[in-house]
């Protein structure tokens, strides 16, 4: 579950993100400070009110069934949609942090050869500044996988919700707290040495 | 308005660009508007609702208490999570491998955990294993989870700061024939703290976050779990939420400002080295010395 959680709102989360960017860099000022303020509020509410929100307000107040009645699935669907919502704040930062590492001379040889703003962002400035945030990228990801926990507040059976009840239940507290922790240490110590690799691998060299 | 994604632009992208505006502003609008209506017929725009958060009650009973609470979960993480993060951030640049290696292990163990699984494990300790009352209980347990997870955070802020000082540095305290923690002391960790602030700060906004997930999990009374409990009694859902949010983006937003004013004056200062800790915030921080090493 909390795999399947990561993976979901990672995919959303990036997307997302990547568009934040794209808002926040775009020659519309309307739209530059509609991502501006989305960022800012989103990045400084924590996830914990996020999630709660979705349930209490996004579901019951404003019907947002997420396409399906079964309670499960739909905690399932708003978890997702609020973590993939709150970690696109920091995908777009990171990307636009990144962008800012593509030396100024990529983009004006892109404008003087006629590209458009969006051709300029597609086909130039994104495929460096990605490459170049890799690690940023991957510190997301890893605060991602973590975060899942959270979900465990409107009922999502992930990690945190299942060591509760089974810490609940059985009596070697210590084991069972040991066993999650080490199963987090492997989910989320290789995909920081991976995507470190990959990084470094993919990274443009100047 | 100069960029250099794009060139200034002349009158058809002029045209183009007020297009997308009002396109962009319209889509926005309905949005705004479909909130509004379905708070509307779901009644949540009332007044009765919103009246609880003009008189004292609310705020003297529910919100202050728990405002209260959240700040005074998260000073007490910060003031014990600091020494220890610093502690285990100069054990880790140690010269002596058993005592650098530990160190290391115990950073990137609680580094790598979800600090709810902690804060959940700390409850479940405390439960059996001390006679803490069940009041006091939750914020044994939200500080102990924070200051875990928090001090192996700053260690690698502290690790990363000394690290990010010139060599130069410690170079010429050796040669004037300091010891090598007298270099430590006196030479490199103040030099650092100036450098680690902005990080150290951004991190606050981190723990004050993090202090919303005992709320929900734990019982503990904090901003987050007070909500719902006035939301409980005056049945206003949606205007608490948005009350309690709008205090979390002020309380975060100065602390954000704070950190990011922090650093610019010290990159601009001429006393220190130049070199700052950028304040990082990936979602929890995980990378706030990582990024810079």
């Amino acid at each position: 579950m909390t795999v399947k959680l990561t993976v979901l709102s990672a995919v959303g989360s990036l997307v997302w993100g990547t568009l934040l960017a794209a808002m926040r860099v775009s020659p519309v000022p309307l739209l530059r400070g509609a991502g501006a303020a989305y960022v800012n509020i989103v990045r400084n509410i924590p996830l914990t009110v996020i999630i709660v929100f979705s349930s209490l307000g996004l579901a019951d107040i404003f019907g947002v069934t997420m396409g399906t009645d079964n309670f499960d699935i739909q905690g399932f669907r708003l978890a997702v949609l609020s973590l993939a919502a709150y970690h696109s704040a920091f995908v777009c930062e990171a990307l636009r942090s990144g962008i800012n590492t593509v030396p100024v001379g990529q983009a004006e040889a892109a404008r003087a050869i006629g590209l458009s703003f969006s051709q300029t962002l597609r086909l130039i400035v994104l495929p460096q500044a990605f490459r170049s945030v890799i690690t940023p990228l991957a510190n997301v990801l890893i605060a991602l996988t973590k975060n899942t926990t959270v979900a465990a507040a409107i009922g999502v059976a992930e990690a945190a919700s299942l060591m509760k009840t089974m810490i609940e239940n059985e009596a070697q507290t210590l084991l069972i707290g040991a066993v999650f922790a080490f199963g987090f240490v492997v989910l989320t110590l290789p995909t920081g040495l991976f995507l470190g690799w990959l990084g470094k691998r993919l990274a443009v060299k100047r | 308005m100069t960029s250099v994604l794009y060139d200034a632009p002349g009158p058809r992208a002029k045209r183009r660009n007020v297009i997308v505006s009002v396109v962009s502003f319209v889509l926005f609008a309905l949005f705004l508007w479909w909130i509004w209506r379905t708070m509307d017929d779901k009644g949540q725009l009332k007044w009765s609702l919103w009246e609880p958060f003009t008189t004292a009650e609310a705020w003297t009973t529910y919100l202050l208490p728990g405002l209260g609470n959240t700040l005074k979960a998260a000073a007490l993480a910060m003031v014990i999570a600091l020494p220890l993060g610093a502690l285990f951030g100069i054990a880790r640049l140690s010269d002596h491998r058993w005592i650098s290696v530990p160190a290391g292990v115990v950073v990137e163990f609680f580094r790598a955990i979800p600090v709810l699984l902690l804060m959940l494990f700390a409850n479940e300790l405390y439960v059996r294993s001390s006679g803490l009352s069940s009041e006091e209980r939750p914020l044994y347990a939200v500080v102990t989870g924070l200051v875990l997870y928090n001090s192996s955070v700053l260690a690698e802020v502290v690790r990363a700061g000394i690290l990010a000082l010139p060599k130069g540095q410690s170079e010429a305290a050796m040669a004037i024939g300091l010891r090598k923690n007298q270099t430590m002391t006196s030479i490199l960790l103040p030099q650092a703290v100036t450098v680690m602030l902005p990080a150290i700060v951004s991190q606050l906004v981190v723990i004050v976050k993090d202090t919303a997930l005992g709320g929900v999990l734990l019982q503990f009374t904090e901003l987050l779990n007070a909500r719902s409990t006035l939301a409980a009694n005056y049945a206003n859902v949606i205007p608490s939420f948005i009350v309690v949010a709008v205090i979390y983006i002020v309380l975060n937003f100065a602390l954000t400002s704070f950190a990011s004013w922090l650093e610019g004056r010290l990159r601009r200062g001429k006393k220190s080295t130049g070199t700052v800790l950028p304040a990082a915030d990936t979602g929890d921080a995980t990378a706030a010395g990582a990024t810079v090493a």
